[in-house]
């Protein structure tokens, strides 16, 4: 069905009748650990509650500067219950397995 | 699909298949939501949508109100505001998405206007706040909510989405019901819809006052580690165009014509045209345009280029849209990696 150009939504008379069913969908889980190093423990346990780790893995190099101000966005903006002893603990992890100079 | 992170998910559409078409098929459509906390079992009669706040009569609207509202459909690209944020340079922190964070999709539902009139805006109304199913862990976290000024909210082309390509919205996707902001990033464009407050002040929520800002200059672009730089919300898309049927590093036939073809939008309105350049930016020619399914679509370009002699040839493609705004030559950068969309460069070679 050829629309034309449209700039405001335009009436779709006579077209089909749309139905809309209810959905029961299990989304995937992912089991990925951060993984073995120093501070591994306070990043798994600490942050796979609410994210999984793929994300952090593919991030770039950053600096320390740069993974600080990540882990306290966290904590701060998104009030992860981070422990202040583990926050240094997470940032080390990250400078070590992907810091950039 | 390409996955970027599980849990909340993040998935991106493998670019080869917007050479297939203009509309992106729902199962391929890119994901992204922001909190884990998204509900998997949703009952069609048992869902409701609340318009409430300033208005005269606050509404709990089922799906049976909302399919009963005169019915619109619009064709309209949903772009994530850090689409492309991976070819950044130098890199940013945030979903590391190639060109595949968008999709352009037919939209069915309802003018937003429609259902917030029928609550009646009181007089004093400055903007319109929306809030969806899914939800932090953590339960101070700030919920996810944008909003839109009453006068954008009001303007007819706002959605309220529960079809995406003649189907109900995938689970994934927003089910049952999703916002459509033509023109506008995609973080406005708020999934599983079920609450929309009328608002007598600025919204001030963390979504939109503190993240999804971007620099107040040209192309929201600032030296990386420059300071005092005023911050606005993001809002209207810009121009942006690409090679869909071969990609870098691709071989092709030399001294006979080959096909080059792709897609364009133009942001916030339409697509005026489409041009190539075989020698840095220094001269454009024009290519042909397919058909203009919808001025907020995918608008499909397509060329004839023989390339003379055998070995490694770049070629850049610039869309200019319907305001006269063209791409940029030069890459943007703000430290969210939001809103590139430079002058797309692809090399072949030629044998």
């Amino acid at each position: 069905m050829v629309l034309g150009v449209a700039a405001t939504p335009t009436i779709a008379g006579g077209a089909a009748p749309i139905e809309l069913k209810s959905i029961k969908f299990d989304l995937p889980e992912s089991d990925r650990m951060f993984p073995d190093g120093r501070g591994s423990d306070a990043i798994n346990n600490n942050c796979l509650a609410c994210h999984s780790a793929g994300m952090v893995l593919n991030q770039p190099a950053m600096s320390r500067e740069a993974w600080t101000s990540e882990v306290k966005k966290m904590v701060n903006n998104y009030k992860a219950p981070i422990a202040p002893e583990d926050v240094g603990a997470i940032v080390d992890y990250l400078v070590a397995l992907k810091g950039a100079k | 699909m390409i996955l970027q992170r599980t849990r909340p998910p993040l998935l991106e559409t493998p670019f080869e298949v917007f050479d297939k078409g203009t509309l992106t098929p729902n199962d391929q459509f890119y994901v992204r939501w922001h909190w884990a906390v998204i509900p998997t079992d949703i009952e069609t009669n048992k869902f409701s949508l609340a318009v409430r706040g300033h208005v005269n009569q606050p509404l709990s609207l089922s799906l049976q109100d909302i399919l009963q509202l005169p019915r619109v459909e619009l064709i309209a690209v949903n772009q994530c505001s850090g689409n492309s944020r991976g070819f950044f340079q130098p890199r940013v922190a945030g979903g590391e998405w190639a060109n595949g964070a968008m999709g352009n999709a037919l939209w069915t539902g309802v003018r937003l206007k429609d259902v917030i009139d029928k609550a009646g805006i009181k007089p004093g109304a400055v903007q319109v706040r929306f809030k969806g199913m899914d939800e932090p862990v953590v339960a101070d976290a700030p919920s996810f909510m944008k909003s839109l000024d009453i006068e954008h909210a009001r303007d007819g082309e706002v959605m309220i989405a529960y079809a995406m390509n003649g189907e109900q919205l995938p689970l994934l996707n927003g089910f049952p019901l999703r916002l459509i902001v033509p023109g506008w990033y995609a973080t406005y464009w708020v999934k599983m819809l079920n609450d929309i407050e009328v608002l007598d002040q600025p919204d001030t929520n963390y979504w939109t006052k503190v993240a999804y800002t971007i620099p107040d200059t040209p192309h929201a672009s600032i030296e990386p580690g420059q300071t005092n730089v005023r911050m606005i919300p993001i809002s209207r898309m810009v121009p942006r165009s690409f090679v869909t049927n071969l990609s870098s590093g691709a071989t092709v036939k030399a001294k006979v014509p080959v096909t080059l073809r792709g897609i364009a939008f133009g942001g916030d309105c339409g697509v005026a045209q489409v041009d190539i350049s075989m020698d840095n930016g220094q001269t454009w020619r024009q290519t042909r345009l397919g058909s203009d399914e919808s001025k907020h679509g995918f608008r499909r370009w397509e060329t004839q280029q023989t390339f003379p002699t055998p070995g490694e040839h770049s070629f850049r493609v610039r869309c200019t849209n319907s305001n006269g705004m063209p791409q940029p030559d030069t890459p943007n950068w703000n430290p969210a990696g939001f809103m590139r969309n430079v002058v797309e460069s692809t090399s072949i070679v030629a044998t």
